[in-house]
């Protein structure tokens, strides 16, 4: 069983390389069947290894595959080693299978797309770095997946890279998660120092009995390369621009797996974190924070994509409450959920805008739900689960883990609860307001394109995980049903109750809140489409438009003053000394050219003076 | 005979020689003459070669001097056909017209 780890990132690997080097040899079945067949191979082994996992559970709790050693410096030693424990296998189930399901969905969605081979090759690409991220024994290995994700998000933003806002919104999101990178490899760095190792079992380990005041240092530091990666404030702005990309990419990369890297690397990095109880409070808040900040900017958006990416960074911002508070298990089942509703979501959205001649405004939809039926009912049931309706969806169970845990788990708060259950109404309202302003009403646009069963299967799919995956774990007041916890567990640190107040009453409120938003939107929006525009047109909605006015703030803050510096530059003075010695030796050599008379007579002149000069010196010293 | 002539006689000749040819190089202005005066001022150093190599008793002095003959020859040579080749083109061997050959600069 150990020996087939190795697998997972060498499948999507092998179809990289075979389409990156020979597609355009291949026709299109070829290079869909080695797209999705790698992905496929690879979910069929997550799969095999899971099973294997949940019925003989191994007696430390994780395998671990050596490959080989990759460099030795002194004692520094980094192996490709790859660990699979509980954590990585929910994370290596929903990459593959998510990410097999949204294969299969590309192959249509691109199928008139005129670099066929190259979106696959990014996209294989992609899942193997995924998968050797949340693999990886050691945060070197680790980083190596990090950044690999990083790239192809890159490659993939840009994909029509012929429009050059595609490429700018590339280079936006390649930066700004840059600057997160740099904080994670300056927190590597400084865990090195102080534990002389990178292995991150041996980090655990002797973090335990470690007291260092730079604990919480490095614990911020990694924490900075997640708000990089997972679109947190302050590094939010990236995201919504990254759906610059093809559909299916915001669905993989950009919803269900790339950006919860920040969730994986702090639940991997657990033991770190749980030594800083000040660190686990700014996740909490930078988590409460950017889930109220991305929440109202979706409620203000016009593009589909752009509410669905700023709902994004909110519900991530739910995963880094969860982190925060030290509900663990609660985040990562929020990831799982989220990862089935949100692609779900995104495939719907990009199957909308497709049958809609590209129109990505809500406002010149509407009426879809009898043109598009099966799009209809996936998307209102994604829908239902990112709204998180009470009782039949998914998402209300990993959700309302997570308000629960947000005022009775260690580290929560009464003012926590209050930021999520405001977020959970206005994540309601904006959804309710999405679904509406595009199905329902009367018809903008006309219907260019019918979709055919290959983008039907995924959504089909994701919508049968967006209600029946949450069963699996049920509040204790009810069903407790504790499947999920109790096998991440093995994994994570149990969540610490500091007081345990009624579960149900609490869970009402959650419930009415998420009624009475989802009511008042409908209520809002399904009124005359004039009102709506009327109703937005304020000052306020025009704040959360913008998103708060983050990227002004930084255009000020950042972009200003670094085009003024450059503007003074703009001659390069260092340059300038360099022109100096330049323009001397051109000046002499004018001098010079002077004596190049062309009279023999001067010449002779010259060489016999030299000549009897030299001589003299010769005799004289 | 030559043997009891002191060398610095020999050198003091040639330095006269060296001297003429030089001056001949600088004041002619007919290409052909200057031609002639380099053949003197090349025959000069030959001549303070073989009287140097008299003087030390060295044989080095005469072998230089076979390698200035040759070398003299074949500077005739090019020369002589340098300087038709000239008249050919300026119908003149007047030092002072060609400067013109200096080209204009930039």
């Amino acid at each position: 069983m150990e020996n087939l780890i190795w697998l997972l990132p060498a499948l999507p690997l092998f179809g990289f390389l075979l389409l990156a080097f020979l597609g355009s040899k291949f026709n299109r079945e070829a290079i869909a069947f080695i797209g999705i067949g790698s992905v496929s191979l690879a979910t069929i082994v997550s799969l095999y290894l899971a099973i294997n996992f949940i019925s003989s559970p191994p007696e430390n709790g994780f395998i671990s595959q050596t490959l080989w050693q990759w460099m030795q410096v002194n004692n520094f030693k980094v192996t490709i080693t790859f660990h699979y424990d509980a954590l990585s296998l929910v994370f290596v189930f929903v990459i593959t299978f998510v990410g097999a399901l949204i294969h299969l969905y590309s192959t249509e969605f691109m199928a008139h797309d005129e670099y066929y081979s190259r979106f696959f090759a990014y996209l294989n690409l992609f899942v193997c770095s995924m998968l050797i991220l949340v693999l990886a024994d050691n945060l070197v290995l680790l980083y190596l997946g990090w950044e690999g994700v990083g790239l192809c998000s890159y490659l993939l933003i840009g994909f029509w890279y012929k429009n050059i806002k595609n490429g700018i919104a590339a280079q936006k999101a390649f930066i700004i998660t840059r600057i997160g990178d740099t904080s994670l490899a300056i927190g590597m760095f400084l865990l090195f120092k102080e534990f002389g190792t990178l292995t991150i079992s041996e980090i655990s380990q002797q973090a335990v009995s470690h007291s260092s005041s730079s604990i919480t240092l490095i614990a911020l530091l990694l924490f900075g390369g997640a708000v990089g990666k997972s679109a947190q404030l302050p590094l939010q702005t990236w995201l919504p621009d990254a759906m610059a990309g093809p559909s299916p990419v915001s669905a993989l990369i950009h919803a269900a797996t790339m950006v919860t890297a920040g969730v994986y690397l702090l639940a991997r990095m657990h033991t770190i974190f749980e030594l800083s109880p000040a660190a686990m409070h700014v996740v909490a808040a930078v988590g409460a924070a950017t889930l109220l900040i991305a929440a109202t900017s979706a409620l203000a958006q016009k593009d589909i994509k752009r509410v669905l990416a700023y709902s994004t960074i909110s519900q991530l911002g739910y995963m880094f409450l969860a982190l925060g508070v030290g509900a663990w298990w609660a985040a990562i089942f929020h990831f799982m959920i989220h990862a089935f509703f949100k692609a779900l979501l995104f495939l719907g959205a990009g199957t909308i805008i497709e049958a809609q001649h590209h129109e990505h405004n809500m406002f010149n939809m509407g009426g879809l739900k009898d043109k598009l039926p099966t799009v209809f009912k996936t998307f209102v049931i994604g829908s239902a689960a990112l709204a998180a309706l009470p009782l039949i969806s998914a998402g209300f169970y990993s959700k309302d883990a997570i308000i629960w845990y947000s005022l009775t788990a260690q580290n929560g708060s009464p003012l926590l609860w209050l930021v999520a259950i405001i977020g959970s109404f206005i994540t309601a309202l904006y959804t309710t307001r999405m679904v509406v302003l595009t199905f329902y009403g009367t018809s903008k646009t006309s219907l260019s394109y019918q979709p055919g069963v290959r983008m039907h299967i995924p959504l089909i799919i994701l919508a049968f995980l967006s209600v029946f995956a949450g069963f699996i774990e049920l509040p204790h007041n009810f069903g407790h049903v504790t499947l999920f916890s109790g096998f991440v567990g093995k994994a994570l640190p149990t969540t610490l109750l500091k007081i345990e107040p009624s579960e149900s009453l609490f869970q009402l409120i959650a419930a009415i809140v998420c009624l009475v938003g989802i009511l008042l939107g409908w209520k809002l929006y399904s009124s005359n489409r004039e009102k709506v525009i009327d109703l937005e047109s304020g000052g306020l909605f025009k704040f959360f438009f913008n998103g708060w006015y983050f990227d002004n703030l930084y255009k000020v803050l950042f972009q200003q003053p670094y085009f003024f510096l450059a503007r003074i530059n703009k001659n390069d003075i260092v340059d300038k000394s360099n022109d100096v010695i330049v323009g001397i030796s051109s000046w002499l050599s004018n001098q010079l050219a002077t004596s190049q008379t062309g009279s023999m007579r001067w010449y002779v002149m010259g060489i016999i003076a030299g000549a009897i000069m030299i001589l003299t010196l010769q005799l004289v010293l | 005979m030559i043997s009891n002539l002191s060398s610095d006689y020999v050198f003091l000749l040639a330095a006269i020689l060296f001297a003429l040819g030089a001056m001949g190089v600088v004041i002619r202005r007919n290409i052909l003459f200057m031609l002639i005066a380099v053949e003197i001022m090349l025959n000069s150093a030959g001549l303070a070669f073989i009287a140097a190599g008299a003087k030390w008793a060295q044989a080095d002095g005469q072998i230089m001097f076979l390698f200035i003959l040759s070398m003299a020859a074949a500077e005739v040579s090019v020369g002589l056909a340098l300087i038709m080749q000239i008249f050919h083109q300026h119908k003149t061997l007047d030092v002072d017209e060609l400067e013109q050959l200096r080209g204009d600069r930039k």
